[in-house]
């Protein structure tokens, strides 16, 4: 098991070195103000495809409602950062308490549905919390919410993308992470293993959702403005997108998913009417040659040349 | 009555209006083998659904090990100390063959969700006791070389095998096998019939199975039940139930 705090170290090592590159070329100027958003865009949706992916790809609960979560994580972020003042790291924390207690709330009736109907429920409450967002006249409305400040630097969102990642990797590869794939593989032999399906389904997307949280809190505070037009149900779709693409059940997947995606409607921005055609063009023939994803159900630390590095056992 | 483990009285189950089970009462001691024939469809999967809550009886009463289960639901039950394989195997197809055992170590794992996050306390050390433990009972089942492969790709003898390995994984006192010998050729089911009885010794389990092989029921269950039509139509040792003129009635027909 030592070898398993090896890789860990490791692990954290290549990321601090890609951070201080990657703050270098910022802080240098190397970057233009747009690929900096970019990339403040791309660790945000590392930690939204990450955590969809604990709930879809690692539990197998088809939920289609992220946006909504992370709506929930930028408006309770901004209303007490603009309004009260609070510090950035107390914000994000509430955001994802909040956005946490609610995928509780509704985790609990909802994921006693399955499949296509959990799909639906979780799309219809997407929807719903943005709806009831944009008819509180408190955060702005659907005119959104002004004034935010200008908290998130890339420090932030690295560091808080790495802590989004070690946890779920951590999670995944304990006794609480197998019940959850135990359900997501067969939940009646996981409920005749002794896992209690119902605590371990809400307990996964209470997870999911508090990331979510803290990504609509970064997210928010990326800009001047934000308003619930950014939290449709095209946008979770965009997430479940990043997730299939990279891979169900694999975090190196997610990454790689958030990666490619904010990449290509980044390099689209010009043509956004091609970007959803060019999309769709992409899934379909992913689908065709790729069915698992680019990643599916495998990490990077378990492929050839990277053997080597992390030497040994499951995916860590 | 200190020796009895599971006994069921007066259990009925209904199904619309199809009696699924009915006046079901059967009795296990501790350390019993004990089997249940019929023929296709006399309700024994049934029974066992009963006994592991994923159907709720009608009527009657259910207790194990003293206490009433009805009511409980299928994790509860496990939790209590009875685990089972399906007659349809129902593996973690996609994960290893070591992780379906793992798994199933599930509820008697102490770390909390805190330390498996920031691997800290006990995690590293109860971790390590899972894998030793999994590997050892993937050994007796001869499965120790395939660890690392996916179950959905295992033979299926070696599928049914580890079934078996999970749900002993539970650690349960009482074990339900649901048609062990399906599919299984002569040989295998010879070498299955060692196996159970060998378990049963090594873990001090009580074994109550369902099976169609009739070299293996006579062969190793000391107390045969016979359901049909969901009732209990004789119950004794192999050497009576071969006797019985009912069984024989209710197996090769006759006149009623």
């Amino acid at each position: 098991m030592k070898y398993l705090r090896k890789n860990d170290f490791i692990m954290l090592g290549f990321a601090v070195v890609l951070f201080a590159v990657l703050q270098g070329l910022i802080s240098g100027r190397v970057l233009n103000s747009f690929w900096q958003l970019n990339l403040l865009i791309v660790g945000i949706n590392v930690i939204m495809s990450v955590s969809l992916n604990l709930i879809n790809g690692y539990t197998g609960q088809f939920s289609l409602g992220h946006a909504g979560f992370m709506a929930v994580g930028a408006y309770v972020g901004v209303v007490l950062t603009t309004n009260f003042h609070a510090p950035f790291a107390a914000a994000l924390l509430a955001g994802a308490a909040a956005a946490g207690f609610l995928g509780f709330l509704i985790g609990i009736p909802t994921l006693r549905l399955r499949g296509d109907y959990l799909a639906i429920a979780t799309l219809g409450l997407g929807e719903i919390i943005r709806i009831v967002i944009m008819n509180i006249q408190y955060v702005g409305g659907a005119a959104g919410f002004k004034g935010i400040p200008h908290h998130t630097n890339f420090a932030w969102v690295f560091f808080l993308m790495l802590f989004a990642l070690f946890f779920i990797k951590n999670f995944v590869n304990s006794t609480h992470g197998r019940a959850c794939l135990a359900i997501r593989e067969n939940e009646i032999a996981a409920e005749s293993m002794g896992i209690n399906t119902t605590k371990y389904k809400v307990m996964a997307f209470t997870i999911g959702a508090a990331f979510a949280g803290v990504a609509g809190g970064l997210f928010a505070h990326c800009f001047y403005i934000i308003n619930p037009a950014s939290f449709t149900f095209m946008q979770s779709f965009n997430y479940l997108i990043m997730v299939v693409l990279g891979g169900l059940g694999s975090i190196t997947g997610s990454i790689a998913g958030a990666f490619v995606v904010t990449f290509i409607s980044a390099a689209l921005a010009s043509w956004p009417e091609f970007r959803m055609i060019i999309y769709a063009l992409a899934l379909i023939l992913l689908m065709f040659y790729r069915p698992q994803g680019l990643f599916g159900y495998m990490e990077v630390t378990n492929m050839g040349i990277f053997r080597r590095i992390f030497r040994k056992g499951g995916h860590n | 009555m200190a020796s009895e483990l599971l006994k069921a009285t007066d259990v009925s189950e209904v199904f619309g209006g199809l009696k699924a089970v009915s006046d079901f009462n059967v009795h296990i001691d501790r350390g019993e083998l004990v089997g249940l024939i019929g023929p296709n469809g006399a309700g024994k999967t049934t029974a066992f659904n009963l006994f592991t809550g994923v159907y709720q009886p009608t009527t009657g009463e259910i207790v194990f090990d003293g206490k009433s289960i009805v009511g409980l639901k299928p994790y509860q039950i496990t939790q209590r100390g009875i685990a089972r394989t399906f007659q349809n195997i129902r593996l973690f197809s996609e994960l290893t063959v070591l992780d379906n055992v793992k798994i199933a170590f599930h509820f008697h794992v102490k770390y909390g969700l805190l330390e498996a996050v920031c691997r800290a306390g006990r995690y590293f050390r109860e971790e390590e006791e899972i894998e030793a433990e999994s590997m050892k009972l993937l050994e007796i089942f001869h499965l120790e070389k395939q660890a690392g492969e996916l179950a959905k790709n295992l033979p299926y003898g070696a599928q049914r095998r580890l079934e078996i390995a999970r749900a002993l994984a539970a650690k349960p006192k009482l074990l339900l096998l649901d048609e062990p010998a399906a599919g299984m050729n002569p040989q295998e089911t010879k070498e299955l019939m060692e196996m159970i009885s060998w378990i049963r010794r090594e873990f001090g389990l009580t074994i109550l199975l369902i099976e169609h092989d009739m070299s293996l029921v006579m062969g190793i269950c000391e107390r045969i039940y016979v359901l049909e039509y969901g009732t209990i139509i004789a119950q004794g040792t192999p050497e009576e139930i071969r006797k019985d003129p009912e069984v024989i009635r209710a197996y090769l027909g006759g006149e009623a």
